[in-house]
C-alpha cells in the first residue's frame, strides 16, 4: 500500500528545520558584504533590484509559460509612481513603493485582461505593445514624468522615519536587500503552492489544464497581476535608491535584457535570476572593456550558444552536472 | 459528494462546414452503466464524445444531464457537474511526475487549487488521495518518474487516475486501451472494476475482445448515426455488425458478458 510518508516530497519536509537554516546562510553573508567591499553598496543595490524584477519575470515565463517582451512597462509603472508622488510631496519610501505595486497590479491587470486571451507569438507582440504603449504615454507626459529628460527633484524621506537615504548607499542596500529577501520569500511560497503548480500544468499542457477543469485565463490573470505587482516594487526600489526616473525604466531594451539575463541563470528554477543578473551585469563589465563599440556582439554570441546548447540557463548546466554525478555513483 | 447521473443527448446534430458528423443522435447512458460505444473509423465516436464533454459544441440538439439542460456549458463547468474523459491520444503533463500529474487533477476537483499561501505539502488530504489513486492504477512503482518517461502503456493508465481524481459521475474512455499490448488490456478492466458501481462508464474501443468483456450495453455508431444498440449478445448476432466488425463467424460467437 502506498502511503504518503514514503514520498519523497513528503520527507524532505521533516529535513526541512536544518535546511532553511542553511539557506539563510548566503543572505547573511550578502548582508555582510558592506563590512568586506565598502564602497559597492550602490552597484549590490542596483543587482538586488535587477534580480527582483527577473523574479518577478520568471513567474511568467518559466513557470506560467507566458514569455513577455513588454516586462519594463511595469517596472516603470512603479518607478515613475514613486517618483511622481515624490515630486508632489508623498515622500514616504515604503508608501510609495506601495503605491507603486498597487499601480503596476491595476496596470498588469487591464493589459492582462486584454492580453491573455492569446498565446504564443501574438501574445510575445501584445506584450511588447503594451510596453510602448506606456513607454510613449511617459514620453509625451512631459509635465508628468519629465518626458526625454527624466524626472527631477525625486527624494524620500528616511526610511521608517530613521535611516536616511545615505551617500554612500547604506540604507538603499539594506533596504533593497529586505525587499528582495521577503520576495523571494513569497515566490517560493507561492511556487511549491497548488496554485504555483497549477501554473506549471497550464504552462506543460493547457488544454489538458482546461479538461480537469481549471480556469486557465483566472490563473493567467492573477500569475500577470502578481508578476505586475512584484515588477512594480522593483521599479519603486530603483527610483528610491537612485532618486533618478527616466524613460528607460520603460525601455524594451530594459524588457529584453532582464528576460536575457533570466534565460542566461535559468528560467523556471527559482536561483535563474540569482545568477543570471550578476552573471549578465559582469559579461556587460567585461565585453566592454574588450571592445567598447561592439560588446552588445559578444553578448548576443553567448545567448544564442547559451540557447542552442543549454536551454536550462547557467543553473540547467549545474544541474545536470549534478544528475551527471549522481547517476555514476549509483551503480 | 458522489451521486449519480443520467446523461442523455436529444437529436444532437454536429456538423464541420458541409460535412455532417454527428446526425439526430438520441442516446442515454443512465447511472451504474457500463456501456460501449463502437463504430467504424471516422464514424464520429471521438466527436460525439467530445459533444459530450463541452470540448465541442452542437449545430443543434440538446444534451441533458440529469434532465437539465448543459448544452451551453463549458468544459470546465460540464467537469464540475460529473462529466470525466479520458483522451484517445494521451494528453499528460509530460515533464510532471505521475504523483504532480494526478495531484493538479485532484487540487481542481478539491477546489484547493487556487491557493497561493499554503504549501502543496500541507495539503494532507489531497496527498493521501493522490497516493491511492496512483496505486489504484498499479503506478506506484513510478510515483516520481516524469510522465513523458514512462512508456506508452502507462501513460494511458495515468490518464485514467487524473479522470478518477475528478469524481466522475460519469465517466468517458476514449480507447483506453489503444497502445497497451492485446494480452495487457485486462488491466483496464480491473481498472474500471475498481470504479463505484454507481458511476456509468462509457468507453469507446476497438479491441472487441475487451469491448464484449466489459459492456452490459453496446451502441453502435455508423457515419454519426445510432445504428444499432443492444445487449452484447443481440449486437454479436447481428449479421450487419458482424460483418463489419466481427468478421465471419467462423471465429464463433464472441464471449458475451
Amino acid at each position: 500500500m502506498a502511503t504518503v510518508s514514503a514520498s519523497p516530497i513528503v520527507r524532505s519536509l521533516t529535513s526541512s528545520v536544518i535546511v532553511r537554516v542553511l539557506k539563510l546562510l548566503p543572505w547573511v553573508a550578502v548582508a555582510a558584504l558592506p563590512l568586506a567591499l565598502p564602497g559597492y553598496e550602490p552597484l549590490a543595490t542596483q543587482v538586488f533590484v535587477m534580480i527582483l524584477f527577473a523574479l518577478s519575470l520568471d513567474l511568467l515565463v518559466g513557470y506560467a509559460g507566458i514569455v513577455t517582451l513588454g516586462h519594463a512597462g511595469l517596472f516603470g509603472m512603479g518607478a515613475y509612481t514613486a517618483s511622481i508622488l515624490s515630486v508632489h510631496g508623498i515622500t514616504d519610501p515604503i508608501v510609495t513603493a506601495l503605491c507603486g505595486m498597487m499601480l503596476a497590479a491595476v496596470t498588469g491587470l487591464a493589459f492582462g485582461v486584454a492580453m491573455l486571451r492569446t498565446k504564443g507569438l501574438t501574445l510575445l507582440m501584445l506584450t511588447m505593445a503594451s510596453a510602448f504603449l506606456l513607454y510613449e504615454i511617459a514620453n509625451k507626459a512631459t509635465g508628468l514624468t519629465g518626458g526625454e529628460d527624466g524626472l527631477q527633484g525625486v527624494s524620500f524621506t528616511p526610511l521608517l522615519g530613521l535611516f536616511a537615504f545615505d551617500f554612500r548607499g547604506r540604507t538603499a542596500f539594506f533596504y533593497s536587500l529586505a525587499a528582495l529577501f521577503l520576495v523571494f520569500t513569497f515566490v517560493q511560497v507561492l511556487i511549491n503552492s497548488p496554485f504555483g503548480w497549477s501554473l506549471r500544468g497550464i504552462r506543460e499542457n493547457d488544454a489538458r489544464m482546461a479538461a480537469i477543469g481549471c480556469p486557465i485565463m483566472r490563473r493567467r490573470i492573477i500569475i500577470y497581476v502578481i508578476a505586475s505587482a512584484l515588477a512594480g516594487l522593483a521599479g519603486a526600489l530603483q527610483a528610491q535608491t537612485t532618486q533618478f526616473v527616466a524613460l528607460h525604466s520603460l525601455s524594451f531594451e530594459l524588457s529584453g535584457n532582464i528576460l536575457i539575463m533570466l534565460i542566461l541563470g535559468g528560467s523556471g528554477r527559482l536561483y535563474g535570476a540569482f545568477v543570471g543578473v550578476p552573471s549578465f551585469m559582469l559579461a556587460q563589465d567585461q565585453l566592454a572593456k574588450q571592445d567598447p563599440a561592439n560588446w552588445f556582439l559578444g553578448l548576443g554570441l553567448i545567448l544564442i550558444a547559451m540557447v542552442m546548447l543549454a536551454p536550462g540557463g547557467i543553473i540547467g548546466i549545474a544541474e545536470r552536472i549534478v544528475h551527471a554525478i549522481k547517476a555514476r555513483r549509483r551503480p | 459528494m458522489t451521486g449519480t447521473a443520467t446523461l442523455e443527448t436529444r437529436v444532437l446534430n454536429c456538423s464541420f462546414e458541409a460535412n455532417r458528423v454527428i446526425t439526430d443522435v438520441n442516446f442515454t447512458l443512465r447511472p451504474g452503466e457500463r456501456r460501449a460505444l463502437i463504430g467504424p473509423n471516422g464514424a464520429g465516436k471521438t466527436t460525439f464524445l467530445n459533444l459530450l464533454t463541452g470540448r465541442l459544441r452542437p449545430s443543434s440538439g440538446n444534451i441533458l444531464l440529469n434532465g437539465e439542460d448543459v448544452t451551453e456549458l463549458g468544459e470546465a463547468r460540464r467537469i464540475r457537474l460529473g462529466i470525466g474523459r479520458t483522451f484517445q491520444i494521451t494528453s499528460l503533463f509530460p515533464k510532471m511526475s505521475v504523483r504532480e500529474n494526478v495531484f493538479l487533477a485532484v487540487a481542481e476537483c478539491d477546489g484547493i487549487a487556487g491557493n497561493i499561501f499554503r504549501s502543496v505539502l500541507s495539503h494532507r488530504a489531497q496527498l493521501e488521495r493522490m497516493d491511492e489513486l496512483v496505486h489504484r492504477v498499479g503506478l506506484s512503482d513510478v510515483a516520481d518518474v516524469q510522465a513523458q518517461l514512462l512508456p506508452y502503456g502507462r501513460q494511458r493508465l495515468l490518464e485514467i487516475a487524473i479522470a478518477l481524481a475528478l469524481r466522475p459521475k460519469i465517466l468517458l474512455l476514449d480507447e483506453p486501451a489503444a497502445g497497451i499490448p492485446t494480452a495487457e488490456s485486462h488491466v483496464i478492466l480491473d481498472i474500471i472494476a475498481t470504479v463505484p458501481k454507481e458511476i456509468a462508464v462509457l468507453l469507446i474501443d476497438h479491441d472487441m475482445d475487451l469491448v464484449f468483456r466489459f459492456a452490459q450495453q453496446i451502441s453502435v455508431l455508423v457515419q454519426g448515426s445510432i445504428f444499432l444498440e443492444g445487449s452484447p449478445a443481440e449486437i454479436a448476432a447481428d449479421a450487419r455488425v458482424r460483418e463489419v466488425y466481427l468478421g465471419d463467424s467462423k471465429h464463433g460467437r464472441p464471449a458475451a458478458a
